[in-house]
């Protein structure tokens, strides 16, 4: 497996990334969905763990929550079934989920599984980074696991250049105030001034994108988008994922030309 | 020496805090470095004691309930906040943070509730001081808790119905947020208990600690005593309880008890008693503790009082039953009703079914005669007469 670093660079600013729910649409759908994903033009794949009370996230992400909690799915179940194909994806895969399904499991266990089940890299939306690097972060490390970390336009440059520092694959840009899957207008003049920042790490844009401009837009204006509401709402109504994500990417980047 | 002070990062002990999205980053902080001074200037101050007194009816009477203390051997008083306007102790803290938006420049509230005291007296607050006004109720909530809904609507605010996870007041308040959050630059959430992210649970603390601090001073002029031997208040989330305790949580003579809702009993899947069953986890941005799967998943509270049906509690109250500083008996919907028969029967006092959770701890008290009681009476039960009609 590539690193996330390694995948994100080779792309020259022009990254996509597709977030997709475990256990949705049905409760095996996740090395399913994560296998098709590997053979298209994405650069790598965000894995939600369903919760019951998504703060961040809008009704489409709700959803597809509620439906694979209703499937049965666990953490414990999204690491076996990780395990089971991870021989098989060659492109770097994250997990994203909420604090509580964490700290259900422990944090030491929940580090260690990372590791075993080929995760390398989480999104945490309300673990507050203090708090990673007190009591998370030692077991983090041990695991080889690092955390990315979200922003926004509204963040102060003091708070981003803090984020940067600890984070080491990239910035998560949360495209507006909003949640996710709202089409909110990208804040261009915010974006270019975070850019202008001289991060160590690439940003990548999220939450509202769902088509090839705004793909076009953020590698335009960082180094790539990731794409959540916009692709579970096509699975949602797939009857044959194997050609419907395939073409749902084809749409989005079709052949990686667009220079920056 | 009991301790529930809260360090600067909003914990009480372990829990508290700000588990919240970076979307929220910046109206929680700004709420952090803001709350206090604003709080405590002298504007501030003199308007909301004018408000509290002019509008809302402060202080509430300390009534000595005779027919109570005959029945259980004590010196029972009941401190009346059902007398407040809008029926309920909720009043006191949506005008305290109604007041302290319009201190901040913010021109839109939105809101949760449940069974809809906090929804009618936000949208009170908002009528009376010219804010625009959402309140997000579930829709199962919205079915069972009509009269309400239709006042909330009748003073302006526009209600919109949770149609997410199971329809009920964790939902609301999920909703709530993201409202936040989608309206981050000119709206401030009133959070309606001592629940969420740092600063709200000590917020809401001191907007509802007026309660207590009525209790001590007219606790004195009638009994000649400041300091009662207990203080029993209801928790769902735990306002009023917070509000009736707060001036006594350094008292070494007052035991502190609070009344969480049992629903059908503790054993039977359908209850609320949160810190009987529950256990330690992060919910609606606050690390407390909550009902949750093994999984981690939250799961949905069964109580026959709509306020009380939340499946969390506010940190002050975590760390208090963890440090023992304060006793928490879970009550039945059975012994809910049971009380409030009683109450209304002796005293001639219909009580929200909440607040009746508070007086079904007397049966299961050894008062000596001498024992000084308060029982917060935390709202009026005309919201509860389908119920009462259909039990009593």
């Amino acid at each position: 497996m590539r690193t996330l670093q390694k995948a994100i660079r080779e792309n020259n600013h022009n990254n996509l990334s597709v977030f997709f729910t475990a256990g949705f649409p049905r409760i095996d759908s996740t090395g399913e969905i994560l296998s098709i994903l590997n053979d298209t033009e994405v650069n790598f794949i965000e894995i939600g763990i369903p919760f019951s009370d998504p703060l961040a996230d809008g009704p489409v992400i709700q959803h597809s929550s509620t439906v694979a909690l209703h499937n049965g799915m666990t953490l414990e179940l999204l690491f076996s079934q990780l395990k089971a194909v991870k021989g098989k994806i060659t492109k770097p895969y994250l997990l994203m989920g909420y604090l509580n399904s964490l700290l259900a499991m422990g944090i030491e266990a929940f580090y260690s599984k990372c590791f075993e089940s080929g995760v390398r890299h989480i999104i945490i939306p309300d673990l507050p980074i203090k708090e990673y690097l007190k009591e998370h972060k030692p077991f983090a490390d041990k695991s080889g696991v690092s955390p990315v970390f979200l922003i926004t336009p509204s963040t102060s440059e003091k708070r981003i250049h803090e984020i940067d520092g600890i984070s080491n694959a990239f910035i998560y840009l949360v495209s507006g105030n909003t949640t996710t899957g709202n089409q909110s207008e990208m804040q261009t003049g915010s974006i270019i001034n975070i850019t202008a920042m001289k991060l160590k790490n690439p940003v990548i844009i999220g939450f509202g994108i769902n088509s090839r401009v705004d793909y076009l837009q953020a590698c335009a204006l960082a180094d790539g988008a990731i794409i959540g509401s916009a692709f579970i709402s096509n699975i949602s109504q797939s009857k044959n994922l194997k050609s419907d994500i395939p073409q749902f990417i084809n749409k989005i980047k079709t052949i990686n030309l667009i220079g920056k | 020496m009991k301790t529930y002070t809260q360090t600067s990062d909003g914990y009480y002990g372990k829990f508290g805090g700000a588990y919240i999205p970076e979307l929220l980053f910046n109206n929680v902080d700004e709420l952090q470095k803001n709350y206090k001074r604003i709080i405590a200037s002298a504007v501030f101050q003199k308007q909301l004691k004018s408000l509290l007194k002019d509008y809302v009816g402060r202080p509430t009477p300390l009534y000595f309930s005779a027919a109570l203390s005959e029945r259980y051997k004590a010196r029972i008083f009941l401190k009346r906040e059902d007398l407040n306007h809008t029926g309920a102790h909720k009043i006191n803290n949506a005008l305290g943070q109604a007041l302290l938006a319009k201190m901040m420049g913010k021109q839109k509230i939105v809101a949760e509730t449940g069974a809809g005291q906090h929804g009618v007296a936000t949208a009170t607050a908002c009528t009376l001081l010219g804010l625009s006004c959402v309140v997000f109720m579930g829709e199962t909530d919205i079915a069972r808790q009509a009269p309400n809904v239709a006042r909330m609507k009748m003073l302006g605010a526009t209600v919109i119905p949770s149609v997410s996870g199971t329809k009920t007041l964790k939902d609301a308040t999920n909703d709530a947020i993201r409202y936040w959050i989608n309206h981050a630059a000119d709206t401030h959430y009133i959070i309606g208990s001592v629940v969420g992210p740092h600063p709200y649970p000590d917020m809401v603390t001191h907007f509802q600690s007026v309660i207590s601090k009525e209790i001590k001073r007219q606790l004195l002029k009638q009994t000649g005593e400041a300091e009662p031997d207990y203080v029993i208040a209801c928790v769902g989330g735990g306002s009023n309880a917070a509000g009736a305790f707060y001036h006594f949580l350094k008292s070494k003579k007052t035991k502190l008890i609070g009344a969480e809702a049992a629903g059908k009993g503790i054993d039977s899947h359908e209850t609320a008693a949160t810190l009987t069953i529950g256990s330690v986890g992060i919910i609606h941005g606050s690390k407390t503790y909550l009902m949750q799967n093994k999984d981690g998943q939250i799961t949905e509270p069964y109580s026959i009082s709509a306020g009380l049906d939340y499946p969390g509690i506010g940190p002050l109250h975590a760390h208090l039953h963890e440090t023992k500083q304060a006793s928490y008996l879970a009550i039945t919907d059975d012994e809910a009703l049971k009380a409030a028969k009683e109450l209304i029967k002796l005293d001639g006092i219909i009580p929200a079914l909440e607040s009746a959770h508070a007086f079904a701890v007397l049966p299961k008290m050894k008062f000596k005669p001498t024992d000084i009681v308060v029982i917060n009476l935390s709202g009026r039960g005309d919201k509860d007469m389908d119920t009462y009609l259909k039990y009593l």
